[in-house]
């Protein structure tokens, strides 16, 4: 069985945000693997630890320039056996997941893995996209995946509870919390090994995005918070009511 | 050619976040001096899909059909699809919860229909069409241009007024044939609860961080969601300590919530905290630190200790209440 988890490159999720020219101001930005996708790496390597002799090679793959590289050597270094960056930048979601189709087509994965979603866009789209591409059956909201006596089974949840589910391979899932606890480490060892760890580079196919972003905006202007006496709850529970009428 | 919208249904009912769906359709439909058509996949009555028409849907289509009894992602996509086809839709609306997130990306690809995410307002033009989303996890916003013919958009939950209208709705049943194999997602096993408030559908929020310092101290927290109606979340820290149930985490890595009110008790208000948060129309924050970031966030705060604050909370409730 052969695992490919799909990497995005984003800011560190404390990152102030800011444009210039309507672009993303990248100075001193920190760019790490999205949140979820790195939770997602952190179970495919979990699953091919305790399964030995049936899960062969963890694959991670992204769309991006070369300067994206940083982040999948740190891929490579919490323990994926190669890597696979797509020489393009990812213009939207559409393009990306054409993209990431096309080298699953050549190269065969059993399990897709992708996060819920990447915290620059918040699309919650690539994977299933992947997934029509190549006619795979795919499951969202993926809260653990194991494989039991060689079946893979996987737990989606849905409103007030989960599901147990089985499918056939290949397939993709789109991952949220519980995937993994703790993101993988990148030890010391990982980091050394990574370096010889191969990242095959590949030149897109040419595919016409949907969607454009045409401008960005900053989240409209707060008013300083109204503190309210600790002594006097009531007056909180006054505005509530009165002022706001949410209560 | 028409505005289609996606009404899932919960146990045979719709919820409040089916009808801002059909509230925005017909809002979109305005716009293009078009109509609404609401589908609906499952066993809902009669009574309850002629609720959509109120909101303005003009055409209900029904399909009953056991094999669609859970959502398999492919096989929906095969049938909305071709719904869509056969109606010339050229928007298609279904809601950004986790059923919009599995569906829509696979319309996009097989309709080649661009899609605008986590969408909160109309577009603000439909030539160019173009719609205003959040990105950076709610730091920023983008105006989004869709170029396809098709246009694809989820609606972010409790971003979109509900707006009555007197339409009489046709209601349509409609039957399909699914090709056989085509379903390959086979259930095993189902732990749900029902009749419990969700999270993701309260609109009265009441949050606590590490600041609750136990999870013996949960007790007036839950007290005070539970009288003012609504629901309990935690920080990250306090389901991962599992002082709370891993339902109730709410952030960038756990659930987006956009409840109108959000009380955040305890809670530091980190940026991956207010991810999740920052849609909710009010925010309400105690907190001991005079200082804590969130309440750069709250339009309301407390400085004060928890346990003292929140059983006078509960007072003025009852108290506010009974008058
Ligand atoms: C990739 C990533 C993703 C993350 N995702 C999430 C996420 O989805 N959700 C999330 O919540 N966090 C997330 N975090 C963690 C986040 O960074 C913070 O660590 C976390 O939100 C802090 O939780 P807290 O506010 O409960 O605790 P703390 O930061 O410890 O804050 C406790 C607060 O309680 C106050 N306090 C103390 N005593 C009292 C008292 N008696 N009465 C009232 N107030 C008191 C303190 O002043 C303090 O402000 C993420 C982190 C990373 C790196």
């Amino acid at each position: 069985m052969k695992i490919l988890v799909c990497i995005s490159n984003v800011p560190d999720t404390t990152t102030r945000i800011k444009f210039v020219e309507n672009k993303l101001d990248t100075t001193g930005i920190q760019w790490v693997i999205n949140p979820w996708d790195e939770l997602s790496l952190t179970r495919a390597l979990e699953l091919k630890d305790n399964n030995p002799g049936q899960v062969e090679a963890v694959t991670v793959a992204h769309v991006g320039p070369a300067s994206a590289e940083p982040t999948i050597r740190k891929a490579l270094a919490i323990g994926a056996d190669s890597a696979i960056r797509i020489n393009a930048e990812p213009h939207d979601a559409y393009f990306v997941a054409a993209q990431l189709a096309e080298v699953i087509k050549s190269e065969q994965f059993d399990i897709i893995m992708c996060g819920i979603e990447s915290s620059d866009f918040n699309g919650s789209t690539v994977g299933s996209m992947i997934a029509e591409f190549l006619q795979y059956p795919s499951v969202s909201a993926v809260s653990n995946i194991s494989i039991e006596n060689g079946d893979v089974i996987i737990t989606r949840e849905i409103d007030g509870g989960k599901e147990i589910l089985s499918l056939p391979l290949p397939f993709v899932a789109i991952v949220q919390k519980g995937i993994a606890k703790e993101p993988g480490i990148a030890a010391m060892r990982g980091i050394m090994m990574a370096r010889s760890k191969p990242i095959k580079v590949v030149e897109p196919t040419d595919v016409e995005p949907l969607t454009d972003v045409v401008s960005y905006e900053m989240p409209p202007e707060k008013e300083a918070c109204r503190f309210i006496d600790a002594d006097k709850p009531g007056e909180l529970i006054d505005i509530l009511q009165n002022e706001e009428k949410i209560i | 050619m028409s505005v289609l919208v996606y009404t899932e249904n919960w146990e045979g009912k719709f919820k409040k976040l089916s009808y801002e769906l059909v509230s925005y359709a017909s809002g979109i439909a305005k716009m293009l001096d078009s109509s609404v058509t609401a589908l609906s996949i499952g066993d809902v009555d009669d009574a309850e899909l002629k609720s959509l028409g109120s909101y303005g849907a003009s055409k209900i289509l029904s399909l009953k059909n056991e094999h669609l009894r859970m959502l398999d992602s492919q096989a929906y996509t095969v049938v909305i699809g071709d719904i869509a086809k056969k109606l010339d839709a050229r928007v298609i609306v279904l809601s950004n919860n986790n059923t919009g997130k599995a569906l829509a990306p696979r319309l996009s690809v097989k309709l080649g229909a661009g899609i605008g995410s986590g969408v909160s307002k109309l577009p603000s033009s439909t030539d160019p069409f173009t719609v205003y989303k959040r990105v950076y996890s709610g730091n920023a916003f983008a105006n989004v241009v869709i170029k396809s013919d098709i246009k694809i958009i989820t609606l972010a939950q409790n971003s979109f007024e509900i707006v009555g209208t007197v339409n009489s709705a046709e209601i349509e049943h409609i039957g399909y044939d699914l090709e056989a194999g085509l379903i390959k997602t086979e259930v095993r096993d189902i732990h749900k609860q029902t009749g419990q408030l969700l999270l993701t559908d309260a609109e009265i929020v009441v949050s606590g961080g590490r600041g609750m310092k136990s999870p013996d101290n949960w007790g007036p927290l839950v007290e005070l969601a539970g009288l003012l109606g609504g629901a309990t979340a935690c920080s990250r820290p306090v389901s991962d300590e599992g002082w709370r149930p891993h339902e109730e985490h709410t952030g960038q890595t756990g659930k987006i919530i956009a409840p109108n009110l959000y009380i955040a008790v305890g809670i530091s208000g980190a940026t991956q905290h207010i991810a999740g948060v920052s849609s909710s129309k009010c925010i309400v924050a105690i907190n001991t630190d005079k200082d804590a970031p969130i309440f750069e966030t709250a339009r309301y705060g407390i400085v004060g200790d928890a346990m003292k604050v929140l059983p006078g909370l509960i007072e003025a409730v009852k108290s506010a209440t009974t008058d």
